[in-house]
């Protein structure tokens, strides 16, 4: 029995002298991690410019992006692959998305710093954090509580002061912050809400990301004109044409 | 060879062990089909089921060991059998795989291997107890191939019966003490004393009902559409029901509505009334809509493309095909029509709404004006004397697995140009068929739909295809117009009219100009007109070959409609994977390729482990062992690949997948069986060549009179009621079955004469040559069709004949005296 003490003592010893030091390059390691995963963004973008009509996103997206502590917004399990350009799960049947789809979808509802945005599905609050760098405040509802709640106390947390976040139905969007410049639509949905399109000033724009929760398909912007007429744009986030030869 | 208890052959206990091993490869698929997804559940049972082939190389190696054991041998071969069956499945539905992340993380492809050699034990075990059996009782090959095999049929029409009456986890549990049954008859069969050895195996065989009960609950992958919605509050599972076709699961969702409406235009205002979400196996969400008596509440059903067709006509009579939930049955009486014929495969689907949830729904299938069917659609159709204004197609499948290319493994004789020929002759002059589709980035099923129908109207021999076709699109469907006679003006201005009205763009009509197209949900490129211009211009053929999906007509003889899969697109897509490519790629011919490749190199393993280590198990690399591995290999080849084509051509015969493949298999696997059991006799008469020559001969000439004249057959029959057909079907299957059974076991018999070291390394080629089988029929039938599978499988017999004739003494040698 003492025997057994002891081994775990010495155990316990071991993990802490090994970890710490781990721990005081971890934060290092993530920095360095991020800013390679910046630049192969820049590089990714660069090569589909044809099929997103720029260059290079936002610079402001592009600085939300190496700001944004992605491996904040992971479980601890996938801290390690926090900066791989690729969606992880979160838990919950949910995803956090690649990277690159993030810096696409923010980059394509045109934010600016006086704006004002809705997320729908706050998933693990990366979407959102990374919206509120470059805007001014973003509302985001949750519908799985447990997601929702975890996601809170994150922004509480990381300090994130221009989120309002809340668990409930997104279907009817957030009627006392309406309306939004942007709105940005993560959770599965059979259709876009009538309401949501109403919530949408004239002139604003709508994300949607249509696929599965690992695989994004393309990506539907939805613009009200000012005229209040709706219309919508679907978008490749790859470079492909569908004809061989055709470029 | 000679062992203890070898006067007893244990025929009923292997026929009973063959039976469960059979129905638990049915119920796998079904589990694996729930707790995942159809294409996975291919792949996993496809290479658990090389446990056959690991058994082959097993026995070769210690097969002298357990023959002196042969009665225990055997017995606790059963009862891992039996243990495994359940144990295997528990633990491998715990096992985190997540298919999504196969191409992102490399783990989970450490995770699927661990499913594999899983599930492969029960399979391993059960061929360890046929093997060992044959050997023991080498004279008696022929009677004990026939009790495997007449088991397995009946297995396999027994488990399609079960399966509507238990819950496929629970049925797990019955398989179980099926096995366990088998144990016992296996005792009385082989006379054997009650030993402590016995009683031990006795007490084992009750592990599975000392298991806690939550062990047996299935386990969902938490991104399939069921659990998703049930981590909402106030979700709850109301109703649950099991067949052989599906899993289905009612939720009720009290502090979140549903408001299922997929294609909705944007300009829609109205919210859906409330819903209750119907799933299969986990996914496909459908609703079923609650009574409403404000027509206000219906009106989403006219804000997508599907409300198209009632548009352009003013239906008499309307006909649904795939009608389930009542979600197009809603939308046709939204537009009152006042006859409307529903067809609903599942008899539970149409069961909820009648029963459990008439009031809820309105009993909409009870309604005057509807006729509800259940029936494959392509065989009411068939059968069908009447003519609609409109035909409708509905929605079957979620966005999900449908972009993700996941039906390509999927036989459908929904979408093919045959198919398209009966509906359209099903039209009144101004009818339309109506077909929805998801809309896919770059476009696929549209597209293959409107060539289908450009080909089919050519076929009839219409003046102009071009004019009979509409075709429109939203954000999130597409619906494509068919019309039997000539699209005119009115028409055109009706559907500019919709459209206009709900933000959808026209993407083709007879006469449409660029200008027309584009406007309201916009593409980088207006690829759909351009793609319908191609298709209706001169250069198709080289439209379909630019093209990067394959967008080629998909016919009876080659029904995979949901293949998009070329070649050259799967490795710019790699090529591109972490710039947006990945989703992409059309995953269902990738999942088939690469089951193929790991089932060929697993194969190859195992079939030369056993020569490896030959000089413990006499195993001579000389030309008679060359000789017997071609002929098994071509044997096991060629019996699938038939079985595998008639069981395509029967479900158009049958006109439903259940029955056509369970009368199919089960007749195929009983009269092979009772083939086997003759042949042994007959090669008492004739020797073990001619005998085989004879069955080799049989078996062409049928094959090739099949191929020939078995469309005319059916046509003569198709109108009859379906017992008639099923018995038709029999007399068909039967002759060619019961010679199909015989080459197999006269040659094991002959090479347990003359080289019995032999007997288990073939019984294992056969196992994995089978596994190999499967998968190459369904790529052949892609690439060529099933009516040149068939061909290759009667080259192979032939083949089969030639090697066996080689063998030293086959063809002299005189026959064995009773």
């Amino acid at each position: 029995m003492n025997v057994q003490i002891v081994k775990y003592v010495i155990s316990g010893l071991i993990v802490l002298f090994t970890a710490y030091p781990a721990l005081l390059c971890a934060e290092d390691k993530y920095t360095k991690a991020r800013h390679a995963l910046i630049k192969e963004i820049i590089a990714d973008v660069q090569a589909t410019s044809l099929y997103l009509d720029k260059e290079a996103l936002d610079p402001r997206v592009m600085n939300a992006m190496a700001k944004t502590l992605r491996h904040e917004f992971v479980p601890f399990m996938q801290k390690p692959y926090a900066y791989q350009n690729r969606p992880l799960p979160i838990g919950h049947g949910q995803t956090i998305s690649q990277p690159y789809i993030v810096a696409i979808m923010t980059d394509l509802i045109k934010p600016k710093p006086d704006h004002r945005v809705l997320e729908i599905g706050t998933g693990s609050g990366y979407q959102a954090a990374i919206l509120s760098e470059v805007v001014k405040e973003v509302y985001t509802i949750e519908i799985v509580s447990a997601l929702g709640k975890q996601a809170k106390k994150r922004f509480k947390e990381l300090r994130y002061r221009n989120i309002q976040s809340r668990i409930g139905d997104g279907y009817y969007g957030w009627e006392e912050a309406a309306p939004f410049d942007g709105i940005v639509v993560t959770a599965a949905a059979s259709h876009v809400p009538p309401p949501l399109i109403k919530q949408l000033k004239p002139g604003g724009l709508m994300i949607i990301p249509v696929g599965s929760p690992f695989l994004v398909q393309h990506l539907v912007i939805v613009e009200k004109h000012a005229d209040g007429k709706v219309t919508s744009k679907q978008i490749l986030p790859v470079r492909f044409v569908p004809l061989t030869g055709g470029h | 060879m000679t062992t203890q208890y070898s006067d007893h052959t244990p025929r009923f206990s292997i026929a009973l062990i063959s039976a469960t091993a059979l129905a638990y490869e049915v119920l796998l698929a079904r589990l694996f089909a729930i707790i995942q997804w159809h294409h996975f559940a291919y792949m996993i049972i496809s290479l658990a089921l090389l446990g056959y082939g690991v058994s082959g190389s097993f026995l070769s190696l210690f097969a002298k060991r357990l023959l002196n054991q042969y009665a225990t041998a055997y017995i606790t071969n059963i009862i891992l059998f039996g243990l495994s069956m359940l144990i295997s499945f528990l633990i491998a539905q715990q096992i985190p795989f997540n298919a999504e992340e196969i191409l992102w993380d490399k783990f989970q492809l450490v995770w699927l291997f661990a499913i594999y050699l899983l599930l492969m034990l029960p399979f391993f075990f059960v061929a360890n107890a046929i093997g060992l059996t044959m050997m023991a009782m080498g004279e008696q090959i022929p009677r004990i191939y026939a009790a495997d095999m007449i088991g397995a049929g009946v297995g396999s029409a027994l488990v399609m019966v079960l399966l509507f009456y238990i819950m496929p986890n629970h049925l797990l549990q019955v398989l179980t003490v099926i096995a366990i049954g088998a144990f016992v008859l296996a005792w009385l069969e082989l006379r054997m004393p009650w030993t402590i050895r016995v009683t031990v195996l006795a007490v084992l065989a009750f592990i599975p009902f000392l298991l806690p009960n939550h062990w047996l609950d299935l386990s969902m992958s938490p991104y399939k559409g069921l659990p998703q919605l049930l981590r909402i509050d106030g979700t709850n599972i109301i109703n649950t029901q099991s067949s052989p076709l599906a899993l289905i699961h009612v939720v009720e969702s009290n502090t979140v509505p549903l408001r299922h409406a997929p294609g909705l235009s944007l300009n829609a205002t109205t919210e859906p009334p409330p819903q209750l979400a119907v799933f299969s196996d986990g996914d496909n969400m459908t609703v079923i809509n609650k009574e409403t008596t404000h027509p206000e509440q219906l009106a989403h059903l006219d804000q997508q493309t599907s409300a198209a067709a009632y548009h352009l006509v003013n239906a008499n009579s309307n006909l649904i095909l795939g009608s389930g939930t009542g979600n197009d049955l809603l939308q046709a009486l939204y537009h009152d029509t006042p006859e409307i014929d529903a067809v609903e495969l599942n008899p539970q689907m149409v069961g909820l709404l009648q029963n459990d949830f008439a009031d809820y729904s309105g009993n909409i299938y009870q309604r005057p004006e509807v006729n509800v069917h259940i029936a494959e659609a392509r065989g009411f159709v068939a059968n069908s004397r009447k003519h609609y204004d409109i035909i409708q197609i509905a929605l079957l499948d979620t966005f999900g697995a449908s972009s993700a290319g996941l039906y390509a493994l999927s036989e459908s004789y929904l979408y093919s140009v045959e198919a398209f020929e009966d509906y359209l002759q099903h039209l009144t002059p101004g009818g339309f068929l109506a077909i929805t589709r998801w809309v896919k980035l770059p476009p696929r099923d549209n597209l293959k739909m409107f060539a289908t129908a450009l080909q089919t109207l050519k076929q009839l021999k219409v003046t102009d295809p071009n004019n009979h076709l509409m075709l429109i699109r939203s954000w999130q469907t597409a619906t494509l117009l068919v019309k039997r006679t000539e699209i005119n003006t009115t028409d055109i201005e009706s559907i500019r009219k919709f459209c206009e009205q709900r933000g959808f763009d026209l993407a083709y009509y007879p006469g449409i100009d660029a200008t027309e197209v584009n406007r309201f949900n916009i593409l980088r490129e207006p690829v759909f007109f351009e793609a319908t211009m191609a298709l209706t211009g001169d250069n198709k053929s080289s439209f379909f070959e630019q093209y990067k999906f394959n967008i080629v007509p998909a016919t009876d003889d080659q029904p995979y409609f949901f293949n998009f899969f070329k070649w050259g697109l799967f490795r710019e897509l790699i090529d591109l994977k972490d710039q947006g490519g990945m989703p992409l790629i059309e995953w269902g011919y990738i999942v088939l390729i690469t089951t193929l490749i790991q089932a060929f190199v697993a194969s190859t393993a195992l079939i030369l482990l056993p020569l490896v280590f030959s000089r413990q198990n006499k195993i001579n690399k000389d030309k008679n062992t060359i000789l017997s591995f071609l002929y098994f290999l071509s044997l096991g080849l060629a019996f699938l690949f038939i079985e595998i084509a008639f069981i395509q051509k029967f479900i158009l015969f049958l006109h439903h997948p259940l029955y056509a493949i369970a009368i199919t298999l089960a007749a195929f696997l009983l009269f092979a069986g009772l083939g086997s059991q003759y042949s042994g006799r007959l090669q008492q008469r004739l020797g073990y060549y001619r005998c085989v020559r004879l069955a080799v001969l049989v078996i062409v000439v049928l094959g090739l009179f099949y191929n020939l004249f078995l469309d005319g057959l059916f046509a003569l029959f198709l109108a009859s009621e379906t017992p008639i057909k099923i018995g038709i079907a029999i007399l068909i299957i039967a002759p060619l079955a019961f010679f199909m059974g015989m080459p197999f076991p006269l040659a094991l018999a002959y090479l347990n004469k003359n080289f019995s070291s032999l007997v288990p390394w073939v019984w294992g080629v056969n196992g994995c040559a089978s596994v190999i089988s499967a998968i190459l029929a369904m790529i052949l039938a892609m690439h060529f069709g099933f009516t040149i599978v068939i061909i290759f499988a009667l080259m192979l017999y032939v083949i089969a004949m030639m090697l066996f004739r080689s063998l030293p003494l086959a063809k002299g040698m005189t026959p064995t005296s009773p």
